[in-house]
């Protein structure tokens, strides 16, 4: 492959994976309803379309035609850019996550990753800590002290969950020898999966993962009874949309990180593909669909664990990040280390 | 902070959540399969009980009377001055009927004293909660809509009889 194809592959990568994405998070808000609307034992949206199918357009077009309010006190510049920060960071760290092995098409074998990069771990993690400057520039700039106080909560839950974060990884790490995200999904092989060998990493990932994408039980920057609309309370039409967007595909993100480091990525557990002798695409089309059912799965886990907990205070918060999962993460670690001692893993 | 002593300490198992969450999730998912409560509302209908006060009608004998015999004492009662009764006599053995018969649906507000002070059984609160109108002289409703078949309001005037 010269240089060209691999623009113009790139390109169509990129092109597919964002339009799954958006359409993935309009239904993500709809099922968000519906779910919701299940658990409290009610109906939900159910009138636009079969079953209210086109809600998500109808909710779309509704805050495309709302008038756009930029308070008097707000920092226009910044006002502006935090919303398109946000969307940024939610819609580029998906390059680095596989959704399938290589495919054959042709005569080119083509990976199923938008950016094969050796240090894709690392990649997310800068562009997850990114994302707070979203969040803090909006409660900053807006000018009102609910955007401020959502702000500054936010910045400093961030900042105290990355650390988790990142230290849950590194016992994936690890185990994988490679930052990559395709050699991790390959250490992990059919069964061998990550959230088995090290569950307490695992849990700690998945904690951190609900607090950075800033869901309930951890949705303090947004917390309705004290901080109106937190962050996003000065925010309207579609820059209010941007952060609506932001937030859910900050949820497929989630979702796709954990099925990758911890879930065996886009292997069935159990059930060799290879070998059916099915011809090349069938295999990768199954492999893709094992990697939606997964995130599928984690999505409604999302959606469910939002409808079922209640909120956090913010001391137990910062309790729980610092003086639980911190430690607890570093306990990972440990053990993932020890198991490679002991087993020659 | 000072710190508080609980009336009941947490125990272990309690204190790592993880057990407690699981709980919680389980009874969620458990109501998210229960049947739903909510009506389809034009399409499917709620229907009351006889003890619900809905829009106040006139009853309508069988032979296309209606029972009142304009006392006025709805009228009086009324405490949102929502009734307004004409007089009249007849040759039927009652005497005396409203030649006009108005409630101001605006005012009404469903308070069913009309029907209880009324000597005939003949106001009587129906079943119907579906009222629009576009104008207020649409709001004003005459006899031509408070007449209704006796035989419709067999469930309020037993209702009545019973715990009036």
């Amino acid at each position: 492959m010269n240089v060209w194809e691999i623009i113009g592959f790139t390109l169509v990568k990129i092109v597919i994976i964002l339009h799954v994405m958006l359409l993935t998070v309009s239904y993500l808000v709809y099922f968000e309803r519906r779910i919701s609307a299940w658990v409290q034992n009610r109906l939900g949206p159910n009138r636009v379309g079969w079953e209210g199918v086109l809600q998500p357009f109808a909710d779309v077009l509704k805050l495309l035609l709302k008038e756009d309010i930029v308070p008097y006190q707000a920092n226009k510049k910044i006002h502006t850019l935090a919303p398109i920060i946000a969307l940024f960071v939610a819609f580029t760290t998906y390059a680095v996550i596989p959704i399938g092995p290589a495919i054959e098409l042709f005569g080119y074998t083509i990976p199923l990753v938008v950016a094969d990069v050796n240090m894709g771990i690392l990649y997310v993690l800068a562009l997850t800590s990114l994302g707070v400057y979203a969040i803090t520039f909006a409660g900053w700039s807006s000018g009102s002290k609910y955007s401020l106080l959502g702000g500054i909560r936010s910045s400093a839950q961030m900042i105290s969950y990355e650390i988790s974060m990142g230290f849950s990884i590194g016992g994936v790490i690890l185990l994988a020898e490679s930052l990559r995200p395709l050699a991790i999904v390959d250490s992990q092989g059919q069964w061998f999966w990550n959230a088995w060998i090290q569950p307490i990493g695992f849990i700690t990932f998945v904690v951190s993962a609900f607090a950075e994408t800033n869901r309930l039980p951890f949705d303090l920057p947004e917390a309705e009874p004290e901080l109106v609309g937190g962050f996003h309370t000065e925010y309207s039409s579609m820059k209010f949309a941007g952060f609506f967007l932001a937030e859910y595909a900050n949820m497929i993100i989630a979702s796709g990180l954990i099925v990758t480091l911890y879930l065996g990525g886009y292997y069935i557990p159990f059930i060799n593909i290879g070998t059916f002798g099915l011809p090349n695409w069938a295999e990768v089309l199954i492999y893709v669909g094992a990697f939606s059912f997964k995130i599928v799965a984690l999505l409604f886990f999302f959606i469910w664990v939002r409808w079922s907990l209640p909120r956090f205070r913010y001391d137990q918060l910062m309790n729980l990040g610092w003086k639980v999962m911190f430690p607890l993460s570093l306990v990972n670690i440990i053990w993932v280390a020890v198991l490679i001692m002991l087993f020659n893993l | 902070m000072a710190v508080k002593k609980r009336k009941k300490d947490l125990t272990f198992l309690e204190k790592i959540y993880i057990p407690e969450i699981v709980k919680g999730l389980s009874l969620t998912l458990k109501s998210m399969l229960k049947p739903k409560f909510t009506l389809k509302y034009p399409e499917e209908k709620f229907i009351p009980p006889a003890s619900y006060r809905g829009r106040p009608v006139l009853v309508q004998e069988e032979n296309g009377q209606e029972r009142c015999v304009a006392c006025g004492l709805c009228s009086r009662v009324c405490p949102s001055l929502a009734i307004e009764v004409l007089a009249s006599e007849t040759e039927a053995e009652k005497e005396r009927y409203p030649v006009k018969f108005e409630i101001n649906m605006i005012r009404c507000i469903f308070c069913g004293l009309c029907e209880e002070v009324c000597p005939e059984e003949a106001i009587v609160m129906s079943k119907d909660y579906e009222m629009a109108f576009t104008n207020r002289e649409e709001a004003i409703y005459g006899k031509d809509k408070l007449l209704v078949p006796v035989s419709q309001l067999q469930d309020r005037i037993e209702f009545l009889r019973q715990y009036k």
